[in-house]
């Protein structure tokens, strides 16, 4: 009888389950399906946007120059017999180059419009050239010199020819001379190399993110100065010292929810305290390092704390058993296999801080900043800022430089990125 | 007989205790489902657990004494006046169903229960003398005469001499690295496992297989010289092989050690020890010779357990 039962059961199971084994791989099927469907659109969006991305920005990379024949000559150089290789007219010399390239225009309008084809800067290469070579002094060389950022633009095709006039940022003469000098081989598309060793400028052929790159870097290095150690220190303490009672949950709270806190706030608190209670100067790497440390401090405490979790409990039991102190077992066996979480929680720490802009708006680093910094309280920008302030410039040659800044971050992002991957490879450790 | 448990056996151990309502285990056994007459038997044996312990707990020239020995976790009394005497160079088992808090007491020899906030012991242990609980005793320096292994084998990812170097190393007990090269030999000697590693000292410990990763936390925890060695199930992860070559290393290792051993299993227990307590509830019930304890044990409790009736 028991028998029989057993039978009709097991049988009852069998049944059941091959009824719904068709109903749980259509759930199976549905939601791979599903899977896949949320991968692709993440890919292709990434796809669109790196693809807008460098479509935009890759011009950036090359800048058009116009080669003219200078004669250096000594009457402008040395007017009064003596060199003034600092301080001497280039800009002329430029002038007269142009105007000997086209002998036929002596216009005054007609020829200012024509000095307009090559950049204001172009005075400043000559002035390098001879500094180089003294000996060019008298002597007539070809020199390349940056074109103008329209010049560029319609170079690189930004600019359409057969735009009514009025509404192009270039006449129809200077159309005639720049194609002549095409003719006669005188463009040049060369690498934009001033893109990363100039600082920020008016002038889209000038401008350049070395100021920003380096105020970056400077940030970034009080940032992770500051915050590493403190939320390392903070996360061993809470997770291996601190008694685990109300006090400890309320700190816990508040950790996690600072790390929710709108980066602006930050920004604000720096303001209140870094700038005008301790009296920092404003628009310092040092200032926006000491707000980005307070924003990524909160993340580094939550990665490391989960990081020493992880550690097994066996291994401090074994620590313990053979009579390690507690500040031992800390040192000696939960840091170094806590150490690459740690570092991945910094790394993700470090890379939002870099993004980071609007604490930085408020803390005086959004203003106009042309020379470099040489240190960490001289003003600066940062590249997020520098995005935004070309992206809200009018020039055409400011797109493409946006975007091309934008390239830059993301490359400087992709290498702290590919950092904390070997970091984290190198002292990751198995247990 | 032998029960596998995760990691760290401890934790989840008290976890289990404080879900389970004390006397849970034994009103349900893990048995078939008991008839009622057996049922009331049960609870009979059970009402004679009156905490006094019956056998010998003294011995001759004791080690470790331990008086009157409360612990709780919390609102849970998990040890309930156990008195018990360990006998220098010589094995003693616990042995008890799950939860009857043998490695409790294990772990209140060397006061690795100070690392549980809500854990608090009362009563008194000496170790030679010397009361272990007492606040000018630091820990630290307790564990380095106390030395235990643990159920699971929990070698450090370290290298294999860098494990067994490193009790000597934080306490200085190698004046240079010579000395330190002899202790490393001679403990990885004594555990019976230098002929397998001698070539790989410097790979890492968990590489070994199980066996020999335990083999490798015993020279570990001899490395540092110490009086006593608490063995924690040390066997309940290992295959049989890896098991009796343990077994022969503690009867080996008893000659210069008192050694405490927790154990889910009867045959180990009867094999290894010279001495073997019964623990059940918190309480120590019986306390006596091997011999007498498989043979003739005195306490209903105790026999019920070794015949399979439970456990």
């Amino acid at each position: 009888m028991k028998a029989r039962a057993a039978e009709l059961s097991t049988r009852g199971t069998r049944k059941a389950v091959e009824a719904g084994l068709g109903r749980r791989h259509r759930k199976e099927t549905l939601f791979h399906m599903f899977g896949l469907l949320a991968t692709a659109v993440g890919i292709v969006f990434l796809g669109i946007f790196f693809f807008s991305l460098i479509s935009k920005g890759a011009s950036a990379f090359t800048q058009t120059f116009i080669e003219l024949e200078i004669e250096f000559s000594e009457e402008v150089l040395a007017p009064g017999g003596e060199p003034d290789l600092q301080y001497a007219d280039y800009d002329a010399l430029v002038r007269d180059a142009l105007w000997r390239e086209f002998p036929a225009v002596t216009d005054r309008r007609e020829r200012r419009e024509l000095t307009r084809l090559v950049s204001a800067a172009a005075g400043y290469r000559l002035r390098d050239a001879i500094a180089e070579n003294p000996d060019l002094l008298g002597a007539r060389q070809r020199v390349s010199v940056p074109a103008s950022a329209d010049i560029d633009m319609l170079a690189k095709g930004n600019i359409d020819r057969n735009q009514a006039a009025a509404q192009r940022p270039l006449s129809d003469r200077q159309l005639h001379w720049i194609d002549s000098l095409a003719e006669r081989g005188r463009l040049q598309t060369k690498f934009n190399a001033a893109l990363f060793t100039n600082g920020d400028s008016r002038e889209p052929e000038l401008a350049g993110i070395q100021g920003a790159l380096l105020g970056s870097f400077y940030m970034l290095i009080v940032t992770i100065a500051l915050s590493f150690p403190l939320g390392v220190a903070a996360a061993i303490y809470l997770e291996e010292f601190a008694p685990k009672n109300r006090w400890a949950d309320l700190i816990e709270v508040n950790i996690n929810n600072l790390a929710a806190v709108p980066s602006i706030v930050f920004g604000l608190l720096g303001l209140a305290v870094f700038i005008n209670w301790i009296g920092i100067p404003r628009s310092a790497p040092l200032v926006g390092g000491l707000v980005l440390a307070l924003l990524t401090l909160p993340v580094i405490i939550i990665a490391s704390r989960a990081a020493i979790k992880s550690v097994p409990p066996s291994i401090r039991e074994a620590a313990l058993g053979v009579g390690a102190s507690r500040m031992q077992v800390v040192f000696h066996h939960v840091l170094p296999l806590a150490l690459p979480g740690m570092l991945t929680g910094a790394i993700i720490g470090m890379s939002r801080a870099l993004g980071e802009t609007a604490p930085l708006l408020m803390i005086g680093m959004v203003a106009f900043i042309v020379d470099p910094p040489s240190g960490f309280t001289d003003p600066a920008t940062a590249l997020p800022v520098q995005i935004f302030l070309w992206a809200d410039s009018p020039e055409r040659a400011f797109a493409e430089r946006t975007s091309a800044a934008i390239i830059v971050l993301l490359a400087f992002l992709l290498v702290m990125n590919l950092a904390a991957i070997i970091m984290r490879k190198r002292f990751a450790r198995q247990w | 007989m032998t029960e596998l448990k995760p990691i760290g056996g401890d934790p989840d151990k008290r976890t289990e205790m404080a879900a389970a309502k004390p006397g849970d285990r034994d009103e349900t056994p893990r048995t078939a489902v008991p008839k009622t007459a057996t049922r009331r038997r049960q609870l009979e044996e059970i009402s004679e657990l009156t905490g006094k312990t019956v056998g010998h707990v003294r011995c001759k020239e004791p080690l470790i004494v331990a008086e009157k020995v409360n612990v709780f976790y919390g609102e849970l009394h998990a040890i309930k006046d156990v008195t018990l005497e360990i006998a220098n160079r010589q094995v003693i088992a616990l042995i008890g169903p799950s939860g009857c808090g043998k490695s409790t007491f294990l772990r209140c020899l060397n006061r690795m229960n100070d690392s549980i906030e809500s854990a608090r012991v009362t009563g008194r242990i000496t170790l030679d003398d010397q009361d272990i609980y007492s606040r000018d005793l630091d820990p630290v320096a307790l564990r380095a005469r106390v030395g235990i292994v643990f159920q699971k084998p929990n070698p450090f990812p370290k290298s294999i001499y860098d494990n067994v170097a490193y009790g000597p190393r934080i306490h200085g007990l190698a004046a240079d690295r010579a000395e330190l090269d002899e202790i490393v030999y001679s403990s990885l000697e004594r555990a019976g496992l230098l002929k397998e590693v001698r070539d790989r000292l410097d790979e890492p410990g968990t590489g070994l297989s199980g066996g020999q990763q335990q083999r490798l936390c015993i020279a570990r925890t001899i490395a540092v010289n110490p009086e006593v060695i608490l063995m924690d199930e040390p066997c309940s992860a290992l295959d049989p092989i890896a098991t009796a070559r343990i077994e022969d290393l503690i009867d080996e290792l008893s000659e210069n050690y008192a050694i405490v051993i927790v154990t889910h299993s009867m045959q180990q227990a009867a094999r290894v020890s010279r001495r073997v307590a019964y623990f059940h509830l918190g309480m120590l019930v019986e306390v006596d010779d091997t011999d007498r304890i498989f043979t003739n044990p005195q306490h209903k409790l105790t026999e019920n357990y070794i015949t399979g009736r439970f456990g």
